[in-house]
């Protein structure tokens, strides 16, 4: 049952220090630049910078690398999948054939489907080491202040808060329906067969539905004894100040975001083409 | 406005709603042979809480959960399909007022509204927008998306129809009706 | 002339799932600067008294008012929840409602941010209330990781900062440890000396209330107040009887012994009691004591050999844990908060998986096998009822582990009533769970397992927010049990409960078993008492003051009458 997931790091690093405001808005910024550009450069240049940032932070591969396993696999069939699907879709893209071995009918290997294929690989790792590190780095306190600071209404803001807040309280209240389930007499564990283990698990799902319904009202009933909502605003807790480091980094990165817009679109195509 | 559309009552349901979304699909999902797609009974959840709390809360449940779903599970978020995730809690919400599940009948009739609610919302999320957000994104080949978006759209609405009708009775029968329970010696 | 704050008038309120009212006809007044002290039976509706106060009925609690409520002199009706939450700061029954922040700082900070309180001065006054109640250094720490009493300390610092006029505690001792309660109710009076507040506290455990001072004690019985009184003179009274309501061992005692007890006795507080009229009543009724024949050993059903296990990797929270326990036992298990009682008997039950040790049951060895088949044999009630209940109904939900059997529905039905009955919830049976009160739900739970009959069953501080009725019903039922060889181990913060019930005892401190012995050579063992946040019951305290050279011969005495007392009941 214990799945790992990704957390918080508690760690002291340039990066840790850093607002979440900042964070955030940096994270938003490198994403749109992998999501918008297709240039060769431009990500191979983004990925490089992302694992230095990555050392800077201080986080080990080794903490983070149960997801990494699992992203990898997520790459390698997606890459498989695009194959089957679309072996020419690097023809189609760059206007060329460069022809490496024949396998069967439209099956046949390209150097231009190759690159495409490394392309999207490309675009997808870009993100993941700062993804990661948004997530590793910044407290889940800070999170919601976060939002709301940079124009999230605070309602929502908070709902996310809530729903960070309660992530381990209804795997814990999963566990122990499952458990309690199995102390009265379903079995679960492996010595029962596979058909009626997973008809078992669903017997688990309605009760943790419904006692969440029922937490939902507790939990709003004391928010509002404690006036959650009175305000057209809140403060909050453990938001923290914004420091020199902050701007610096914003400005930096904001540079990056137009820079990379600009060597990826001034020749009007998102896509950078080494065939012609 | 914004305080009765967002009332506390919705923001906890949208906090716990995520969380639970998280659970569902971390614990209760069953992989299929499609990569990046499995059987999820986290949407027949999110289709219990469209009916119950509305369309606000369907999309933000939606796009909260599977968001942090993607952040904490695979580092990273893949934008496309939880957009759609939000749009198709929001659509099945849509029909939350007309089926009232708060009064704790849910006949037969209301049955078919939510399924055939469920089957648009799904079918314009999983097989129009997902495919058209992964080709615009991505740059990835139209056929491989709309064959997962069939995948998708296929799996998601036997759950949706199957275990979130069974989750939506349950629900409406643990609503008493006023002025019912007495003590019987 | 004092000023009233919290004012019924001919109030009554039914929820609307209810055909009869819930409250009627409430009239009384609390005034500022009062303590009055709230007790009644399991599901007598002191919690929606709470309610109404605080607002939760009826902006939350949809159902029907009437008559007039009174807060700070304006009409509840006419305030909104905000306004209320200004006036009122409650600490709610359900230990899930309680925390809604990440952390312990964030947690007492919530209400300031609410208000828009600025950052710096936030910080502020959540690291005064913080010192104020002793969890200065934790502000940092994760709510999980906190035990029963630090929660409770967080919970009451989250209403503090709010400089509210009405504190409203809703069973603030439920799950604490006798020490800690101890301390929660001197910390609980010195706040109200110190900030002037009106404090009104709903609780089971009287006696434990009593430790400081209450101006006014309110008894509720079916939604009606049956009592309105000076501490002094309702303990002089029958009132507390009448509604099944645990009096201060100490007054039973002298009841019992045949005294008068009067308002003028100061029956309050065991130091202030005046024994002089009856101490020769209660010599002489201790002279007549017959003690009960220790029983002889038997073979083990249940051993623990040498168990260690830990949650987190690196931090072990069992160490080294050997007990033995025989067939047809009655043993307690008692310790501190967060000393691992809990964790203990999920080990038993095959919750957790042990990281080194062995267990044993009937001489095999179960320490592989799984939860399902352990609980064939061995039933477990957890600690909070939420954790267990995953039926909607209550017939539903006690048939649950039956039917799963395959037993036939006849005998299914025949058995869940039957239990029922013993843990008073058959009035109830064809009532939606969400419909109880937090004391009822616990019993439903109990009632889920007792329903199995297993032949070792383990209850996780079974009596903790029930009535001295249910307490009884349910103890004597597992007395029975215990009878026909079935073996009952107990997790328990009632020291009394312990002496009565459970002739042996084992101490849990900081994951290490360190006393494993008589309940009464525990509890005269006042090292022990220390080191496990125990406490001498005031049974104790009487006999010295009565200089009864052996204190255990008039505890033993106390509890062999009381039992039969109480056996009229059933
Ligand atoms: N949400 C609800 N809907 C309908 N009935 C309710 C609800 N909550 C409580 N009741 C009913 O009101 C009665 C009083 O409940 P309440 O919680 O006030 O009891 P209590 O005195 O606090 O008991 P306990 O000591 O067990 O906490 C119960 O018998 C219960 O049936
Ligand atoms: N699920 C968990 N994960 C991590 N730590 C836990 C967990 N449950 C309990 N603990 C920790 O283990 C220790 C023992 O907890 P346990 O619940 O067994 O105490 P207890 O003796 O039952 O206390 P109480 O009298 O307050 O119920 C505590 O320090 C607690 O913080
Ligand atoms: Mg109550
Ligand atoms: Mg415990």
């Amino acid at each position: 049952m214990a799945v790992e997931m990704l957390s918080y790091i508690d760690r002291k690093s340039p990066i840790h220090e850093l607002t979440g405001v900042t964070k955030l808005i940096c994270f938003i910024i490198w994403s749109s630049a992998a999501m918008l550009t297709y240039d060769t450069r431009i990500l191979a240049f983004l990925f490089i910078f992302s694992i230095v940032i990555f050392l800077i932070s201080k986080i080990k591969l080794k903490e983070i690398s149960f997801i990494l396993i699992f992203i990898l696999v997520f790459l390698l069939l997606n890459n498989i999948a695009i194959y089957v699907f679309s072996p020419q879709e690097g023809v189609k893209i760059y206007g060329t054939s460069h022809v490496l071995f024949e396998i069967f009918g439209r099956h046949n290997v390209t150097i231009e489907q190759i690159f495409y294929q490394i392309n999207i690989t490309l675009k997808y790792f870009t993100v993941i080491p700062v993804a990661l590190l948004f997530i590793a780095t910044t407290h889940p306190s800070e999170f919601a202040a976060s939002m709301n600071r940079i124009g999230v209404s605070y309602r929502i803001s908070y709902a996310v808060a809530l729903a960070l807040r309660y992530i381990p309280d209804v795997q814990r209240d999963f566990r122990n329906i499952a458990l309690s389930q199995q102390a009265r007499g379903i079995d679960m564990s492996s010595k029962e067969k596979l058909p009626k283990r997973i008809k078992n698990a669903t017997s688990i799902i309605i009760p943790l539905i419904l006692s969440s319904l029922e937490k939902i009202d507790t939990i709003s009933n004391a928010m509002e004894l404690r006036g959650f909502g009175k305000n057209k605003k809140r403060t909050w807790y453990s938001a923290r100040p914004f420091q020199k480091r902050d701007y610096l980094t914003l400005i930096a990165f904001a540079l990056l975001f137009v820079i990379s817009m600009v060597v990826t679109y001034y020749d009007g195509d998102r896509f950078y083409n080494p065939f012609v | 406005m914004f305080k009765k559309l967002f009332s506390i009552k919705t923001i906890v349901a949208i906090g716990i709603g995520a969380a639970v979304f998280i659970i569902l699909a971390k614990f209760a999902s069953i992989p299929s042979p499609i990569p990046n797609t499995s059987i999820q009974t986290s949407y027949a959840f999110l289709a219990l809480m469209a009916i119950v709390f509305g369309p606000i809360a369907g999309g933000l449940i939606g796009l909260i959960g599977h968001a942090l779903n993607d952040a904490i599970s695979y580092g990273s978020v893949w934008w496309s399909w939880v957009v759609v995730s939000m749009i198709v809690g929001f659509l099945i919400g849509l029909v939350a007022k007309k089926i009232d599940i708060e009064s704790g009948d849910f006949s037969k009739k209301k049955i078919i509204t939510f399924n055939i609610t469920q089957v648009l919302a799904q079918a314009i999320g999983w097989l129009l927008i997902a495919p058209l957000l992964d080709i615009l994104i991505y740059a990835e080949p139209a056929n491989k998306v709309f064959a997962q978006g069939f995948f998708a759209v296929v799996s998601n609405i036997v759950t949706v129809g199957v275990i979130g009708t069974i989750l939506l009775i349950a629900y409406a029968k643990t609503r008493s009706k006023s002025n019912s329970l007495h003590r019987e010696l | 002339m004092k000023k009233p704050v919290i004012e019924f008038h001919n109030y009554s309120f039914k929820y609307n799932s209810q055909v009869e009212p819930t409250l009627r006809d409430l009239n009384f007044t609390i005034y500022e600067g009062e303590k009055v002290l709230i007790v009644g039976p399991s599901g007598s509706g002191k919690s929606t008294i709470g309610h109404c106060i605080n607002g939760l009925v009826p902006f939350s609690f949809k159902g029907e008012v009437t008559g007039s409520l009174k807060i700070l002199g304006k009409e509840a009706k006419s305030l909104d929840i905000f306004s209320l939450s200004k006036m009122v700061g409650t600490v709610l029954q359900d230990p899930d409602g309680q925390f809604i922040g990440l952390t312990v700082g964030e947690d007492i900070a919530f209400a300031l941010e609410n208000d828009c309180t600025e950052q710096q001065a936030m910080h502020g006054i959540v690291d005064e209330v913080a010192k104020m109640v002793e969890m200065d250094g934790y502000l940092t720490s994760s709510i999980h990781h906190l035990s029963g009493g630090q929660k409770q300390r967080v919970s009451l610092a989250g209403v503090l900062v709010d400089k509210v006029g009405i504190l409203l505690f809703d069973e603030p001792l439920a799950n604490l440890d006798p020490a800690t309660g101890k301390y929660a109710i001197e910390l609980i009076d010195r706040i109200q000396k110190e900030t002037n507040t009106t404090v009104v506290i709903i609780e089971h455990r009287l006696e434990d209330v009593l430790h400081c001072p209450v101006d006014r004690i309110i008894v509720i019985d079916d939604g009606r107040v049956v009592a309105d009184m000076s501490p002094d003179r309702l303990l002089a009274s029958k009132y507390l009887e009448k509604s099944y309501i645990r009096e201060p061992l100490y007054v039973k005692a002298a009841k019992y012994a045949g005294c008068e007890i009067m308002e003028e006795m100061k029956p309050a507080h065991p130091s202030t009691f005046a024994l002089d009229g009856c101490r020769d009543q209660l010599l002489t009724w201790v002279e007549a004591v017959d003690i009960v024949p220790s029983s002889e050993k038997r073979e083990p059903i249940l051993e623990l050999k040498d168990i260690s296990f830990s949650y987190e990797p690196g931090r072990e929270t069992i160490h080294d844990v050997s007990f033995s326990i025989e067939k047809g036992e009655m043993v307690s298990i008692v310790g501190k908060n967060g000393a691992g009682k809990s964790t203990l008997s999920k080990i038993i039950c095959g919750f957790e998986k042990l990281s080194s040790g062995q267990i044993l049951f009937d001489g095999h060895d179960i320490t592989h096998d799984t939860i399902k088949e352990r609980s064939l044999r061995i039933g477990m009630v957890m600690q909070n009822p939420n954790h267990m209940i995953s039926k909607n109904m209550i017939f539903d939900e006690v048939a649950l582990g039956l039917v799963i059997r395959g037993v036939p529905e006849e005998e299914v039905k025949e058995r869940v009533e039957t239990t029922l009955k013993i843990c008073g919830l058959y009035p109830f049976r064809n009532w939606p769970i969400s419909a109880l009160s937090f004391g009822q739900k616990k019993r439903v739970t109990i009632a889920s397992i007792l329903v199995l009959e297993p032949e070792v069953i383990i209850l996780d501080e079974p009596t903790a927010g029930q009535d001295l009725r249910h307490y009884t019903e349910i103890m004597e039922f597992l007395v029975e049990l215990n009878r026909q060889g079935k073996t009952i181990v107990m997790i328990t913060h009632d020291m009394h409960l312990m002496l009565e019930y459970t002739p042996r005892a084992i101490v849990i401190k900081g994951g290490r078993k360190i006393a494993d012995d008589s309940a009464a050579a525990i509890l005269t063992d006042s090292r022990i008492i220390q080191q496990a946040n125990l406490k001498e019951t005031s049974l104790f305290e009487l006999a010295k003051r009565l200089e009864i050279g052996e204190p255990r011969r008039f505890v033993e005495r106390f509890i062999a009458y009381d039992r039969e007392v109480r056996n009229i009941w059933q």
